[in-house]
């Protein structure tokens, strides 16, 4: 099921759903044909929005907000800050191209941000899911849950088939000795081919998909740096505030230290380009991932990686 | 059009004790003053003539809705809502008190206040979303958005009338008290406004503009809603900024104040006519 199947049946089967956008509509065009004055498009007005929607949830709706990320989490952040985040209202924020999904939009349109922005407001939750059908399966929880919530939108196909979405768990795809990834949203995928590269070199590695980072598995980062000699945390997004900074709170918070190498966006934007292109020239294919981790160079062989079907 | 239905008198009665509540509230840390007084009878006309908001339908999907974006004239509400019996009167005197919740912006801890405000531009928009809602429910409830003219200077403002507009909202009624002043100085000497009438009709409101001390022009423009099918309606309200205590009228170094007890008794007398106040307590106190 796709992301827009999935909005349009919860939106069709309960009528306190409505969907919203700031004239951002790559995920939700054919809704307005079937949801009538339940899809409300305000023009280019990010934070119009918000506060629309938070009036709408006063009302008792559950607003489903589309915008580009960057706009969503930065343009209108004090707005989902104080009129959805203070008065804890289930305004439901889908953000669109976050992170290295923006491609070759340049560094405006870059929100690599966003995670650190999003769960810093009190009552907001976060979750950046691995890829469609992982998105498909949290989003039933993240839409009914009493907060507002952010959600990283990533509709990408992996081979990978997912578990069942339990809140505030993370997914265990793989446990090691060796090396443990920590990842979350687009770079699944590529976690998954450094894993197999890492396993070809004689590794015992493991792997979890975040895929909730408020309120955040703090049991599953335990257990991965305790039981790993090495634990790797890579996101497309800042050093700051993202999951680096996450699981040194989680340590700290329990008086424990770990070996932890971060892969993230250290005080730069990234080059602009197509994302094939983006993730290798920022050093984020599988490949270089499992090179980074193993500290030479390898024979191994990157599969294509494929160039997103949205532009914006 | 008919006749104001409260007693001859009686709303000019309540605006004074509201202007009493907002004057004692002006002290130990103070208030926004001059921007309370100024939307004082606009407040009490709009609660007791043209909402249908009282006590026992506060939660009441049907129920008119009022939201105050500029905020810091929530003492005139407040006071409002005291003499109105929404808020038991005694509270008045925990302003600023950490055991309630009586503070410098509405919230919503305190029984008829719709939506926390403070950060200026948002509101418009919240209540956008509401009337959205009630068009979307076919209900008839009106929805209420009171703005600054300085708070104008938001651009989300703006973009709440453009899209106000472009969905017909025509149970929503935007209210701007037009004191002629923000924060510091005259809005003209800083961003200029006018001519705001056309502005707002140029975005694609029905704007009628009236004396906002004058409950008979409130009540003529009021009674006009909704001002034209399918069209935002927006009133703007010439007021005066310190309203009734002319000693602070028009001032622009008199935005907060913090009187000492004694100012307070001397321009509770002044408002009742009696004498101008000497003040001596400091001037342009910056919140």
């Amino acid at each position: 099921m796709s992301y827009e199947e999935l909005l349009t049946q919860t939106a069709l089967s309960d009528e306190r759903f409505i969907v919203m956008t700031a004239e951002n509509r790559a995920l939700v065009r054919n809704i307005p044909a079937k949801l009538g004055n339940r899809f409300i498009d305000t023009g280019i007005t990010e934070q119009t929005m918000i506060g629309a929607a938070a009036g709408l949830a006063l009302r008792g709706r559950i607003p489903v907000v589309h915008a580009l990320a960057s706009f969503l989490s930065m343009r209108a952040f004090e707005f989902v800050r104080t009129d959805a985040g203070i008065p804890n209202l289930p305004v439901k924020l889908s953000s669109f191209i976050p992170g290295f999904l923006s491609d070759g939009n340049g560094p405006t349109h870059q929100a690599i941000e966003d995670i650190s922005l999003m769960r810093g407001i009190p009552n907001m939750t976060v979750f950046a899911p691995a890829d469609e059908q992982d998105l498909v399966e949290m989003l039933p929880q993240i839409w009914n849950c009493p907060n507002p919530s952010y959600v990283r939108i990533n509709t990408r196909p992996t081979s990978y088939q997912h578990s069942t979405f339990e809140w505030g768990k993370a997914e265990v795809i793989s446990e090691g000795e060796d090396v443990t990834i920590l990842t979350y949203g687009l770079l699944f995928e590529q976690a998954l081919v450094a894993v197999e590269m890492l396993k070809n070199e004689g590794l015992s590695v493991g792997l979890i998909n975040m895929r909730s980072l408020k309120p955040v598995d703090e049991q599953a980062i335990i257990r991965a740096t305790q039981s790993s000699g090495l634990t790797v945390t890579l996101e497309d997004h800042f050093l700051t505030g993202g999951l680096y900074s996450i699981v040194a709170e989680v340590l700290l918070k329990n008086q424990l230290t770990a070996k932890v190498l971060p892969l993230a966006l250290n005080e730069k934007w990234f080059k602009p380009s197509l994302l094939p292109n983006v993730l290798e020239y920022e050093g984020f294919t599988g490949k270089q991932i499992a090179e980074k981790i193993l500290g030479y160079k390898t024979r191994s062989i990157q599969p294509k990686i494929s160039v997103p079907q949205f532009s914006e | 059009m008919q006749n104001i239905k409260t007693e001859p008198g009686k709303l000019e009665a309540t605006a004074l004790k509201v202007r009493e509540h907002i004057i004692r509230m002006s002290t130990d840390g103070g208030c926004f003053v001059g921007a309370s007084l100024s939307a004082a009878d606009l407040i009490v006309y709009l609660y007791s003539e043209f909402l249908n908001i009282n006590k026992n339908n506060l939660d009441d999907p049907n129920r008119d809705y009022l939201f105050l974006s500029k905020g810091h004239d929530v003492p005139a509400l407040y006071g409002t809502f005291a003499e109105l019996g929404l808020l038991e009167r005694d509270r008045l005197k925990n302003h600023l008190s950490v055991d309630d919740h009586i503070y410098w912006h509405p919230n919503t801890h305190i029984p008829g206040i719709e939506f926390h405000s403070g950060s200026l531009g948002h509101l418009p928009s919240v209540a956008l979303g509401v009337a959205i809602d009630i068009k979307i429910k076919g209900g008839t409830n009106k929805v209420i958005c009171i703005m600054g003219d300085g708070e104008l200077n938001e651009g989300t403002c703006w973009e709440a009338v453009l899209v106000a507009s472009a969905y017909k909202l025509d149970n929503l009624i935007f209210v701007i008290d037009r004191n002629q002043f923000q924060a510091n100085m005259a809005t003209e000497d800083l961003i200029p406004l006018e001519p705001l009438h056309d502005k707002f009709t140029a975005f694609g409101a029905a704007v009628k503009r009236i004396n906002g001390h004058s409950f008979e022009a409130l009540h003529e423009a009021f009674s006009a809603y909704p001002f034209e099918t399918g069209k935002l309606n927006v009133v703007i309200a010439d007021t005066v900024r310190g309203k009734g205590l002319p000693s602070i009228e028009r001032r622009a170094d008199r935005w907060f104040c913090n009187f000492n007890s004694t100012e307070v008794e001397d321009l509770l007398k002044e408002l009742h006519g009696e004498h101008i106040t000497q003040l001596t307590s400091e001037t342009l106190v910056v919140r």
